[in-house]
């Protein structure tokens, strides 16, 4: 986590928030495979869809992605045409070999083979080309939808890093993560099936119906009668289905909440006898569940098999309908058979359609929050100073700063503060009140309000962002580390570090003893929040990351009790080594910190209330002189 | 995949009336082109106008039998497979409640989660198909032959050409990609973890001025997963094309040979029309089968998963004969306690004697992964111990029942676990019937009461999962109070007041003192100064007792306590 969750409870929601990301990204994982339509695809339209705001508009932005890629979707949209027209055209071909051996046959005269013959090889062309486009239509998109992804995640990612941190401070992780990965992928899918699934479909139709025109408007007729039927049987299911599937989302979503719950309480639950409880709630939603469950796959269930039905219905029609005009003459009799494979191959672009027509719009509402992401401000760029940092002295200097996170309610009202170069600053106060704030101000995380803060009387936004976390170093007791080596992990300090520089921090660190101890030493990974490590050598770790980078200003926050206390021996001495002759600012709960500290700020709901020696502080008699002394007052 | 299917039992009626119905419907549905045949070649070829119209009226009347039949199997095929889910669901949350915490983290709690959640959803999905397609389809295919045969016995034989090459190209096809899916998965993994990272670190980034790196690791993992994703779905491309094209060809190939047969004699157009539509339903049901074949693997993984977990016996089990116990106080006695963790090389804990008495406060120090969260999560029995006994009143713990123990004990653990839901609820999990004034009494003791008040509904305040509307040391305050409204005769607490500042962790163990009156209280502490005034301190390193006694004894000549009190330097006190 950040560096706030400590102090203000304000923040402190924010930082806890990130276990709720923890319940969202369990959904991530599981990917289903892109690409090919997977039998009786309508399952899609079951789903209720969210409707995006700005239709219009975020349509318009999300095809202007695909703009780069304009000559492969000309390409992807000819072959899809292609493909769909020799397949609409080739049951008339199988059809008219139909007839012309019925008609052989009941002439009683031998079968044309050589007429046959020349409609089964145009019946090969047509076939090899209709498969052949709808290959290449499907390849090129592949092509086409992961890139178009790739660019857009990657722009997500860089927009992130521009960001100001008051909107990581501002916004669960989880919500963050739901955009960049969940929308995502929602883009991605439509973009994969809808996009081509949408050309085939409505040309299919079209051909269909022209080519069913064409042989005998009279029979096209008796299957237009089933268009509407399909479409009320879709509609009606679909209505239907959402509702019950609204409500199994929600009892599966109750039902992994209690679940998660209980497993994490495992514990508690157990301490407190509390099994059976969990056991009987778990009953009743799994009941509810169930319920909701059964009836959703069932109604869902219903739909192929209804639209199989009025296909049937369709055949039937055709068959009787179709037989009688043969007997009148009106027609040929593969036309009939032409007309069967027609009107069965009209059931399944409708439902294709339904379903697109829901995905294309989860997929904007997706769209939708990703552009909103986007649009969000960034950080001013900055260009860096004409300045050489390197002669700059370690003096800190907060000069008449006013702040606060809630524009018009300052929490710090008129900070004036001097440290010297090499001089130690330590923060106190309660839980709660504020601490991390100087640090925000101090890297610049968040910008004063009023007043300034300067390094050697060079003020703070005069130098570029960059230039200004260069000349510090911060331990927090949120020790950050990446999934890497621990080799890498120290080295991220700085760029370009030798090996030799890594070992020598450790050593400073105290690190060396224990990463030695590692069955991979240096090269060991951490894991995902590096859990194989202790928090005591996790700290260890970003004390000899903070070496490597060689501040002039240190920001330290000292271990509390998640340490033990020979570790935390190491930690202190340490850190007593990192702070040799910087400026460092230590929020300290120490008392040996505090005392020999030049300066101490005091603060308290937000603000620095008391500042001064430990002396100064205890003659003042006042907030500090309470809080010290109550730790030895029970 | 197969032993988890037993738990199908319960369903056996309605599982074999889904093949039943399943079976009619298809013979309904495969009589169609039959009763189609009939029409061309006895209605069309005889110009018989009334059999076309009742052979119709048959076809109707078989369509909507075959629907019904339809709706039916769905009907059991959907509560089958739903109520399969809940029963595993069940069996599976039941079993981890029973779990110790040994066998709990075993398998770890997330992942039991996902377990419980995810793999039971698959699993449930998977079986829900099956019992709709995996029956169809291979009554589909089987009748689909044995009507193709009785039409033409010569032209069938196309099929043992078509079938083979088709089953051949998904299987290649396949073989290709799914190693593919798992590999794209691994790469999901890996961006939704960089990303996650990025985001949780975003302060370490800037500080170091590492945004670039972060920019490029990205970048790279972006790259990776877009090439494999673009593999995967170059590969996909090829399968439905292929076997379009198998199908259409088979089509081609039974009109030709068909025209022969009929040119011979031996056929009717009819009924080469009929050999069509069997040959679009016996290729369907082999490309539906194979998409099966697909689906299984997957609800495999999960399967394994979960019978894992269902096979784990809960090694914690209740005595058939358990003692009672009635004493209004509780006096805690470790007797040569030695407790190792499963498969672990060293004991956790090693040789403990100790006895905490009644109205006392017996605490725990030493350093971390010296035992003392062990030691004090095995008097309510959360791990059996591997020789030596633990007494309660003199009762070794192993003889009552595991409630009848943890009633007596109030425990307030490291980290403060809270559960959605109000204040007021979360202090009465410690005790069911407690009243709102009990509940406000034990959060004014804890120290809460301030905050709590401070919120606009008080003790009907709704608390997020895990609390996560909270800070720290109000999630410790509040599970402070859940203990100490259960009113037990052993309190435990693990290392509870770490959040708490100074000034807070004094007035709340001053109160403690005047609350919790008789009661055997064991604390567990890193502080010094939270440990000085307790009646008995037991000093732990490496899992072994290296010293009992009172703040000044152990001063006097214990060298490790002497040491940790060192390390947090109590000059201060003189102050």
């Amino acid at each position: 986590m950040t560096a706030n969750n400590h102090d203000q409870d304000k923040h402190e929601n924010q930082a806890n928030a990130d276990s709720s990301s923890k319940k969202r990204r369990r959904g991530f994982g599981r990917k289903q495979p892109q690409g090919g339509p997977p039998p009786g695809s309508g399952g899609h339209m079951m789903m209720p869809g969210q409707k995006p705001k700005e239709f219009k508009k975020t349509f318009k932005r999300l095809v202007s992605y695909l703009k780069p890629r304009k000559v492969a979707l000309i390409f992807v949209t000819v072959a899809a045409i292609f493909a769909t027209f020799f397949n609409v055209i080739s049951p008339k071909v199988l059809g008219d070999a139909t007839s012309s051996l019925f008609e052989s046959f009941t002439q009683g005269v031998g079968v044309d083979f050589s007429y046959l013959g020349n409609l089964l090889l145009i019946l090969i062309f047509l076939y090899a080309f209709s498969s052949l486009f709808a290959f290449l239509q499907q390849y090129i998109m592949a092509g086409v939808a992961q890139r178009t992804i790739a660019e857009m995640r990657q722009e997500v990612n860089e927009k992130l890093t521009r960001m100001p941190i008051s909107y990581f401070d501002k916004h669960s992780h989880g919500d963050i993560l739901s955009r960049a990965v969940n929308d995502i992928d929602n883009i991605n899918n439509s973009l994969q099936q809808a996009l081509t699934q949408v050309i085939t479909s409505v040309i299919t139709v079209i051909g269909i119906i022209i080519m069913m025109l064409f042989i005998s408007p009279l029979l096209t007729l008796v299957v237009a009668i089933t268009i509407p039927l399909s479409v009320i049987v879709v509609r009606t299911i679909a209505t239907f289905s959402q509702k019950y599937f609204k409500s199994q989302q929600e009892e599966l979503g109750m039902i992994n909440g209690h679940i998660e719950e209980m497993y994490t309480g495992h514990q508690v639950v157990k301490a407190f006898g509390h099994e059976d409880e969990a056991i009987e709630e778990f009953d009743e939603i799994n009941e509810r569940l169930y319920k909701a469950g059964w009836k959703a796959q069932f109604i869902s269930g219903i739909m192929m098999p209804m639209m199989t039905f009025i296909g049937h219905l369709g055949y039937i029609f055709v068959s009787i309908a179709g037989g009688l005009l043969v007997l009148n003459g009106s027609i040929r009799i593969g036309d009939v058979q032409a007309f069967i494979q027609y009107s069965q191959q009209l059931s399944q672009p409708m439902v294709q359609v339904a379903s697109v027509a829901n995905m294309i719009q989860t997929a904007l509402a997706s769209a939708e929050r990703i552009f909103n992401l986007l649009d969000e401000k960034e950080e001013p760029r900055e260009t860096p100073a004409d300045i050489n940092l390197d002669a700059l002295r370690g003096d800190v200097s907060f000069d008449h700063v006013q702040f606060g996170y809630e524009e018009g309610s300052p929490i710090i009202h008129n900070l004036k503060v001097e440290a010297k170069d090499g001089q130690t600053i330590a923060i106190v106060g309660p839980t709660g009140a504020g601490k991390t704030t100087i640090i925000n101000l101090l890297m610049r995380f968040y910008e004063v309000n009023k007043g300034s803060i300067s390094i050697d009387g060079v003020k703070l936004t005069n130098l570029s962002r960059e230039q200004v976390r260069s000349m510090f170093a911060m331990v927090l007791q949120d020790t950050w580390l990446f999934n890497g080596t621990i080799r890498d992990n120290i080295g991220y300090g700085r760029e370009g570090v030798t090996n030799e520089e890594i070992v020598a921090a450790a050593r400073s660190a105290y690190a060396d003893d224990f990463i030695r101890t590692l069955p991979d030493g240096y090269d060991t990974v951490l894991s995902e929040d590096a859990t194989n490590i202790s928090q005591g050598q996790r700290q260890l770790i970003t004390i000899a990351r903070a070496l490597i980078s060689d501040p002039k200003i240190l920001i330290l926050d000292e271990a509390t009790s998640s340490v033990d206390t020979r570790t935390e021996m190491n930690v202190q001495k340490a850190m007593n080594e990192l702070m040799k002759g910087r400026t460092s600012f230590v929020i300290a709960h120490r008392l040996s910190t505090i005392k020999d500290a030049d300066l101490i700020l005091v603060m308290n709901k937000g603000d620095i209330i008391e500042k001064g020696s430990h002396h100064e502080l205890l003659e003042q008699d006042g907030f500090y002189a309470d809080l010290y002394y109550s730790q030895f007052g029970a | 995949m197969l032993s988890i299917l037993k738990y199908l039992k319960p369903y056996k009626l309605q599982v074999s009336l889904i093949i039943v119905l399943t079976l009619i419907g298809t013979l309904l549905e495969l009589y169609l082109p039959t009763l189609m045949a009939d029409v061309v070649d006895i209605g069309i070829v005889n110009n018989d106008i009334p059999y076309i119209l009742r052979t119709g009226l048959w076809m109707l009347v078989c369509a909507i039998f075959a629907i019904g039949l339809t709706v039916l199997v769905n009907f059991f095929a959907s509560r089958v497979a739903m109520g399969f889910g809940k029963d595993v669901r069940r069996k599976l949350f039941v079993n981890v409640e029973n779990f110790s915490l040994q066998e709990f983290e075993k398998i770890g709690p997330a992942s039991l989660i996902t377990r419980s959640t995810n793999d039971v959803k698959q699993i449930q999905d998977v079986l829900n198909m099956m019992l709709r397609m995996m029956t169809r389809a291979p009554l589909m295919l089987l009748g689909g032959i044995i009507l193709a045969v009785s039409r033409d016995q010569t032209l069938s034989l196309i099929f043992i050409v078509a079938l083979p090459v088709l089953a051949l190209t998904i299987y290649l096809i396949s073989r290709k990609a799914i190693p593919l899916f798992g590999e794209l998965q691994k790469k999901t993994d890996r961006l939704n973890l960089l990303l996650r990272e990025s985001l949780i670190g975003t302060r370490v980034v800037r500080a170091f001025n590492r945004v670039e790196f972060e920019k490029k690791r990205f970048n790279q993992a972006n790259e990776e997963f877009r090439d494999t994703g673009i593999r995967v779905n170059k590969i996909i491309s090829f399968l439905f094309p292929s076997m379009m094209i198998i199908m259409n060809f088979t089509n081609i190939a039974i009109v030709w040979f068909g025209a022969i047969r009929i040119d011979a004699g031996a056929m009717q157009v009819g009924n080469l029309m009929a050999f069509l539509q069997y040959s679009m339903m016996i290729l369907m049901s082999l490309i539906m089968l194979s998409f099966a074949f697909i689906m299984i693997p997957r609800a495999q993984a999960s399967a394994k998963r979960v019978n894992e977990v269902l096979l784990i016996d809960p090694d914690i089990k209740d005595p058939e004969q358990a003692k009672a116990e009635t004493g209004a106080h509780a006096e805690v006695e470790f007797k040569n306690v030695t407790f190792r963790y499963a498969g672990a090389e060293k004991a956790a804990v090693e040789d403990i004697s100790f006895l905490a008495k009644p109205g006392e406060t017996t605490a725990i120090i030493g350093s971390t992964g010296a035992g003392k969260t062990s030691l004090v999560q095995l008097i309510p029995r959360f791990y059996d111990i591997e020789s030596g006994s633990i007494l309660v009143n003199g009762i070794d713990i192993r003889e009552m029942k595991q409630h009848t123990l943890r009633e007596k004990i109030g425990y307030v653990p490291q980290k403060a676990s809270l559960f959605s839901g109000t204040i007021a609820e979360n202090v009465r999990f410690g005790a069911k019937d407690a009243t709102d004034q009990e509940v406000m009494d034990a959060l004014q003791t804890a120290q809460a009461i301030d905050f709590v008040n401070e919120k606009e509904d008080g003790i009907n305040t709704y608390i997020e999962q895990a609390g996560s509307n909270l800070s720290g040391g109000q999630k410790q305050r509040l599970a402070i109070a859940r203990a100490l409204v259960r009113k037990p005769e052993i309190y435990i607490f693990d290392d509870s007041f770490s959040a708490l500042d100074y000034k807070t962790d004094a007035k709340l163990r001053s109160a403690l003192k005047e609350e919790t009156g008789n009661s055997t209280i064991i604390l567990v502490a890193q502080r010094v100064n939270t440990v000085m005034d307790a009646d008995r301190i037991i000093v732990l390193n490496e899992g072994k007792l290296a010293g009992i006694g009172t703040h000044e004894e152990l001063l006097k000549d214990n060298t490790i306590y002497q040491e940790i009190v060192e390390s947090q330097r109590t000059e201060g006190e003189s102050a």
